[in-house]
């Protein structure tokens, strides 16, 4: 099952990859490994040598490195940096890891004092603010999504061992929504962000008539302004509109726009 | 031509026989929020599903022509080389159950570019003679301006076309096909008194018309109009979303992607339907992006449909459906645009 690896008659190397987590629910490693039908495939096509979530041995000398969840201790931005040392590519595996996911909903208030506070009490207990692995290493390739979808990863990791190209999906999940003949949400009521957000999930949510929160971050040329419109002719509040861009953080930037807009009191 | 009336009860035993294949029908999907149905094509296995009273359908039944995503080949990988399949789905056959006017239009204006081109494409022509298509007479929403695109009538690209007469139905019947369909339920010469009903029916419904294109001369105006102001306001609202393309019967732009499998011994070769709106439209080899900006992108949609096509085939690539106005979110029409590039601004 092992043997040397090869397409087309030309041999090629099998990358060492290594799966971390800083802090993030594991889950898009979990991902990985729910795929039982195509996990032995995927395994053939890799020597995995560090994945703590599904095996014991561990080893440090790896090609590829895989970096779940985002940067929220000092001491995490220290072991992120030691992975980056150790591995000739870094991906940023999920919403966590490329912008900060769930966990960076902390950095939008003001006194991060106050929230340890409200979390933990008086229990000790070091935390910073919430960083994408990004803003402490550089970043070769980010895989988008809360979670990512397996398949994604899967093309990703062929073409890796390939030498192909990488590209993701630079429209945003109408594309793939309207594809899967879906009802439009907002002719149902519901808000969506699909109209600017990254696709390539498929419009998982939206074809399970759940609208959009955002999680693969913008789509390139994400058109914000006109999708504030829609919200506010639908009679969906700007808060409600917040709610969904300032989930994820791939939306930090235009959030914070939006945020000072109302801020100063103009129409947001 | 030739005619026929039939009773109403005969139609669901014409959709038996032809049944043996799969039929294609409007059905409806759901309501919207404010409790209007909400219909779409889709395979239809009772007669009891079909929704022959549907206004229009969220998506036009482009799909079972020209699908979202199409295999065009798969390849068998080994140490010695590779081997390349086919499928092009000759033997498929598949049975439209009322297609409105528009939308036999559009898959005549697809012939002209897929089937009659240079360079046809055997994946589209395979299906489209395969389809049996049975038509039917709408009526008409405030939205639709099929009439300024002069595809308010079709003339051929259907088997039959139906009228509802009330308690029955007026057939104009195009293929062997269809006359030996016919055949097979209980039919009647139409009458004086039916060609009379007839053309009370068609009156009504070219009377609901309100939409309208003025498409007059629309060419130079175009060509005229190239720097207007106006490409720039709708460029400002395009979410460049690719909604108008998805659910438009005649876009027919794509792109192709490569994909080798995760076990190294094949690979596929997808089309996937693309769209000018989107960002990534015009970008080249070495990443140039020749229309970055979503008012460019917008504007050739227009001189695509309006222009180009017109100037190649005498007729635009748009049959006034009204389906892209409707599901844009940003709130974009074709008349709205039109009108006012012609007013310059």
């Amino acid at each position: 099952m092992r043997g040397q690896l090869s397409y087309l008659g030309v041999e090629l190397a099998r990358p060492r990859v290594a799966f971390f987590e800083l802090t993030s629910c594991e889950g898009c490693q979990l991902q990985i490994l729910n795929n039982e039908a195509s996990l032995l495939d995927f395994l053939s096509l890799v020597e995995v040598v560090n994945f703590r979530e599904a095996m014991t041995e561990r080893h440090d000398d790896y090609d590829v490195a895989f970096v779940e969840g985002s940067v929220s201790r000092a001491d995490e931005a220290d072991r992120l940096r030691a992975i980056r040392a150790n591995a000739k590519i870094l991906v940023a595996l999920g919403s966590c890891a490329c912008f900060g996911g769930v966990n960076q909903l902390k950095n939008r208030f003001r006194d991060l004092d106050w929230v340890k506070r409200e979390v933990y009490g008086d229990f000790p207990i070091i935390t910073q603010e919430v960083l994408p692995l990004s803003a402490v290493v550089d970043v070769d390739l980010c895989i988008y999504g809360c979670p990512i979808r397996k398949e994604e990863v899967e093309k990703i990791v062929t073409n890796l061992v390939l030498g192909k190209a990488i590209s993701h999906p630079r429209y945003p999940v109408c594309m793939e929504c309207q594809a899967s003949q879906n009802i439009c949400l907002f002719d149902l009521g519901e808000p969506c962000l699909g109209p600017v957000t990254r696709a390539g999930c498929n419009a998982w949510c939206p074809s399970n008539r759940r609208g959009c929160w955002g999680c693969r971050g913008p789509a390139d040329d994400a058109n914000l302004a006109q999708l504030e419109k829609i919200m506010a002719e639908r009679g969906v509040s700007a808060e409600a509109m917040l709610d969904r861009l300032e989930c994820f953080g791939g939306f930090a930037t235009q959030a914070d726009l939006l945020r000072s807009a109302a801020a100063d009191g103009r129409k947001p | 031509m030739l005619f026929k009336v039939f009773a109403k009860d005969e139609l669901p035993k014409l959709f038996d026989l032809l049944a043996a294949n799969p039929v294609i029908a409007p059905v409806q999907k759901g309501v919207d929020q404010h409790g209007v149905p909400l219909f779409d094509f889709d395979v239809v296995h009772d007669f009891a599903d079909l929704r022959l009273d549907y206004t229009s359908t969220i998506h036009s039944a482009k799909r079972y022509f020209l699908p979202y995503a199409e295999t065009l080949a798969t390849f068998t990988v080994d140490k010695g080389g590779w081997e390349k399949q086919v499928d092009l789905n000759i033997d498929r056959r598949q049975v439209l159950f009322g297609l409105h006017a528009c939308d036999i239009n559009a898959l005549n204006k697809l012939d002209k570019v897929l089937v009659q081109s240079a360079y046809p494409n055997p994946f589209y022509a395979a299906k489209r003679r395969n389809m049996f298509i049975i038509g039917l007479q709408c009526t008409p929403r405030p939205q639709c301006f099929c009439r300024s695109m002069g595809t308010d009538f079709a003339l051929h690209g259907f088997d039959m076309f139906l009228t509802d007469l009330g308690d029955s139905y007026f057939a104009e019947i195009l293929s062997a096909a269809a006359f030996q369909f016919m055949a097979r339920i209980v039919t009647r010469e139409p009458g004086h008194d039916d060609h009379e009903r007839y053309k009370a029916v068609v009156a009504e419904k070219n009377g609901r018309f309100q939409a309208k294109v003025d498409s007059s001369d629309l060419t130079k105006i175009l060509d005229m109009e190239f720097e207007s102001p106006a490409w720039k306001a709708w460029g400002d609202k395009c979410l460049s979303c690719g909604t108008c393309a998805n659910v438009c019967p005649t876009c027919y732009c794509y792109g192709v992607e490569e994909n080798v499998d995760l076990d190294l011994t094949g690979a596929v070769k997808t089309r996937r339907l693309h769209s000018c709106n989107l960002i990534d439209f015009a970008v080249v080899a070495g990443g140039h992006n020749f229309r970055p900006h979503s008012h460019a992108r917008l504007k050739y949609r227009y001189y695509h449909k309006h222009r180009g096509f017109v100037e190649a085939f005498e007729e635009a690539l748009c049959v006034g459906c009204g389906r892209c106005g409707e599901a844009c979110l940003a709130g974009i029409t074709v008349p709205a645009v039109i009108a006012s590039v012609r007013e310059g601004g």
